[in-house]
């Protein structure tokens, strides 16, 4: 049985809340429309990260699937990124589509908004999920069978789930607590589910590339593909190498100075010198391993911080209030019948928006703040609120409220 | 009669009550005759034609540029382009050492210095003039530490200026009485001057409210409460929050407007979350002009919460927009306005009560209106000017050496 390297990567862009403010609520609903030049306009984002990570990275990737015949990887899409690329960068959607067609390229189910809607509402949850499925089929041609919730926030709860809605399998963070003396390189399954496959992040690997590579004090720095490869040919028993990373990694949170292109261009080339090396799609590889095990997570686990919990997203008052609030408008929402408001209100459900308001950490201006365009969670808070606000004065105005 | 007026801000370019309160006694002193030399810290036209207004600066320095802010730092330009930035200290020592050489240079029978930030340039100029001081107190350390004794440096700076002073000036007969207790002041020393309001000066609403989203609401039945001032403990604005839950739970439809900037902006915000009124809960921030005037004329109560408030000009404002009032009676304002809702700042439930009350009866806060609005009506600095010319009587006869 041959060892495999499943790369899986998050593709994801939100719809950032301009400076919307009390001035606004009642009189426009705008509140995905920065001017071009604030730091919270999307099309502008979009354009930017295009440039620096999508397009090379693609152009990267489709190379690499015509030289290498045995590389595969594994892509989620969440739906706020294919919208706004079908608006602003539609050149970029057709380079995914183009990676997606060669046929060696899987999709992974999620929610279309990369919501916390699991947590919160059910029904709000499984309509995200089929529109995500629903937009994969009419775009990509490829009905996804494994599925990741958003920011990999994972319990046994979810296993159930994606058990009864037919998935081969679920993919988690292989997070120490959970995983004990078990190894993430190799397949599971969960409790009381017969079919359902688990794959775990092994997160030392993906973070070597992810986070730690452009880092010149770290004492492996500079990290080449050959030492990689190394290191996965010389790591023992294993079946799959889970690399789970955001797609971001290449050009934007890595930049292409620190040469995590050409990382990426050697890799295949360096591990499969090892003729028992190969690559595998997350679904391949749930089904040619057979699970070595069981794993019981009955608490919610992610693939955030130290913590591995919510606590990015829900962690504080500010958070769990303005997601109670917007949640506690479903059913007026949904009564609406208003395809415009739905839209509105599920795009403020992208877990994104709670993560600029949270405040570990704040005072030391670290990696919360590097991917946040408001300067400070309490202005992430206060525009948010605003545009609920809106929301509230729209559903009154159709007698809703 | 020649006062030596000693200020730290006048509008447009004040940051709070004590510029306003500056230029409308000022006003009225020089209708009654007096003749007022009006020294500022700071570089900026106001277009004032009642007093000779000078603005000083260190030597070398062109330009002063004052933030809007209480308590920011000061820009000082150079002769040759050059910027340094100055702390409130600093410009406080800076104005002092001005104020000394202007004392040599003007003529005049009574130096009036207003509040601790120019009682240093006071006594200066009464030592090097031999002319009497009369130290007019807005506000005491007391009051901006929300009852602790605040910063030592400023408390002795206070502490001299009272003591070196010929007499002093409080804005209310609760300020008198702070001062005694802070300070072991003789009551005789001090006089009370009521703070009032120039009504023609008040400017008129104009136009659709800048509240939108606020007066939309209201037509669906809810009720606005708002509080315009700085966000810092002065003002009592965590009761308020806390009052405001009580209110929340038994009328959801309320929205308490919070209009204002301080140090404690994240404080609020984090606390109006854990008391889980967030949806209830609006911080526009710092408003000036329309934005300003607007926040009282969507308000069905004004709420003034403050702790130690000397007088407290903004009810009186609220009331000329046309909101009924809920003030504290640890203020100076609750001397001069009889028809006004009043309660202790520390009394959270009565505090719930009376807005409860107050929101809930139509007639109530008709009745409360329109006997404030006769009240107002009659308000002008005549009587205050009055005394204060009468000061400058008794003491510019001299000052023993």
């Amino acid at each position: 049985m041959k060892k495999a390297i499943v790369l899986y990567m998050h593709v994801h862009q939100p719809y950032r809340v301009r400076n919307y403010t009390i001035f606004d609520a009642g009189v426009n609903h705008d509140y995905f429309d920065a001017d071009y030049n604030h730091n919270t306009s999307n099309a502008r984002i979009i354009r930017k990260v295009s440039d620096k990570s999508y397009l090379p990275t693609n152009a990267k990737l489709m190379e690499l699937l015509s030289a290498h015949t045995e590389f595969k990887l594994s892509l989620s899409i969440t739906g706020t990124l294919i919208d706004q690329l079908t608006e602003w960068a539609p050149e970029t959607l057709k380079s995914f589509q183009d990676l997606v067609a060669t046929g060696r390229v899987e999709i992974v189910a999620e929610t279309y908004h990369h919501s916390l809607a699991f947590f919160y509402s059910r029904s709000e949850f499984e309509a995200q999920v089929k529109m995500h499925r629903e937009k994969i089929e009419e775009l990509f041609h490829q009905t996804p069978q494994v599925f990741r919730n958003t920011e990999l926030a994972y319990n046994n709860e979810l296993a159930n789930w994606a058990e009864s809605s037919g998935y081969k399998g679920v993919l988690a963070e292989g997070w120490d607590p959970v995983l004990q003396w078990r190894s993430p390189n190799f397949v599971y399954k969960t409790p009381g589910n017969q079919n359902l496959k688990l794959l775990v992040k092994n997160y030392k690997l993906s973070d070597d590339i992810a986070f730690r590579f452009g880092d010149n004090s770290w004492s492996e720095w500079p990290l080449t593909a050959d030492k990689f490869s190394h290191w996965l040919n010389d790591s023992g028993d294993a079946t799959n190498f889970n690399l789970f990373m955001d797609y971001e990694t290449f050009g934007e949170h890595q930049w292409g100075e620190s040469g995590i292109f050409d990382f990426l261009g050697h890799l295949p080339n360096e591990w499969l010198k090892n003729p028992n090396n190969t690559f595998m799609t997350v679904s391949e590889a749930m089904e040619k391993n057979d699970s070595v095990g069981e794993l019981d997570m009955p608490y919610t686990v992610t693939w955030a911080d130290t913590e591995r919990d919510l606590s990015a997203w829900l962690g504080n008052a500010m958070q769990q209030q303005s997601i109670l609030a917007l949640y506690g408008l479903e059913d007026k929402i949904m009564n609406s019948d208003d395809l415009v408001l739905i839209n509105d209100w599920r795009r403020l459900q992208t877990s994104d928006h709670f993560y600029y308001m949270c405040t570990k950490w704040f005072n030391d201006g670290d990696i919360h703040a590097y991917f946040s365009p408001y300067d400070t969670p309490y202005e992430a808070h206060i525009a948010f609120m605003n545009a609920w606000h809106d929301l509230q004065f729209r559903l009154s105005e159709k007698g809703l409220l | 009669m020649k006062i030596l007026m000693l200020g730290w801000e006048l509008p447009p370019h004040n940051s709070g009550g004590l510029g306003v309160a500056c230029f409308q006694l000022c006003k009225a002193l020089a209708q009654k005759g007096a003749d007022i030399e009006f020294i500022l810290p700071y570089t900026a036209e106001h277009n004032i034609d009642f007093m000779n207004i000078h603005s000083v600066s260190p030597q070398g320095v062109k330009d002063i540029i004052k933030s809007g802010i209480a308590y920011d730092s000061y820009k000082y330009v150079y002769v040759d382009g050059t910027e340094e930035v100055i702390d409130i200290y600093g410009q406080q020592l800076s104005y002092e050492l001005s104020v000394e050489r202007l004392a040599e240079i003007l003529e005049f029978d009574v130096i009036h210095a207003h509040d601790w930030l120019t009682f240093r340039a006071a006594m200066k100029a009464k030592i090097l003039s031999g002319k009497p001081m009369i130290a007019h107190v807005h506000s005491l350390e007391s009051d901006r530490a929300g009852g602790k004794s605040g910063n030592p440096y400023v408390h002795e700076i206070e502490y001299m200026g009272l003591m070196m002073a010929d007499k002093i000036v409080a804005v209310s007969e609760f300020t008198k009485q702070t001062i005694i207790s802070d300070y072991d002041i003789p009551a005789d020393k001090i006089d009370v001057v009521h703070n009032s309001i120039d009504i023609d000066m008040v400017q008129p609403l104009s136009g659709e409210n800048a509240y939108q989203y606020l007066a939309k609401m209201k037509a669906n039945g809810y009720k606005v409460v708002t509080n315009v001032g700085r966000l810092t403990i002065q003002k009592g604005l965590t009761n308020l929050l806390r009052a405001a839950k009580e209110v929340v739970y038994r009328m959801p439809k309320t929205i308490f407007l919070l209009v204002g900037s301080g140090d404690q902006y994240y404080e609020l915000i984090t606390l109006t979350a854990e008391l889980g009124i967030t949806k209830n809960v609006i911080m526009t921030g710092f408003q000036r002009g329309k934005q300003w005037r607007d926040a009282f004329a969507v308000a069905d109560l004004f709420v003034m919460p403050s702790v130690s408030e000397p007088f407290g000009i903004v009810p009186l404002e609220a009331i000329s927009y046309g909101a009924p009032t809920l003030i504290t009676k640890q203020s100076g304002v609750a001397e001069v306005l009889a028809n006004t809702l009043k309660v202790d700042f520390w009394d959270i439930s009565e505090m719930a009560n009376q807005i409860v009350g107050a929101l809930e009866s139509d007639s109530l806060r008709q009745v409360l209106l329109a006997n404030a609005l006769s009240e107002y009506q009659g308000m002008s600095w005549d009587n205050s000017a009055d005394k204060m010319m009468g000061l400058y009587q008794t003491h510019s006869a001299g000052v023993l050496t």
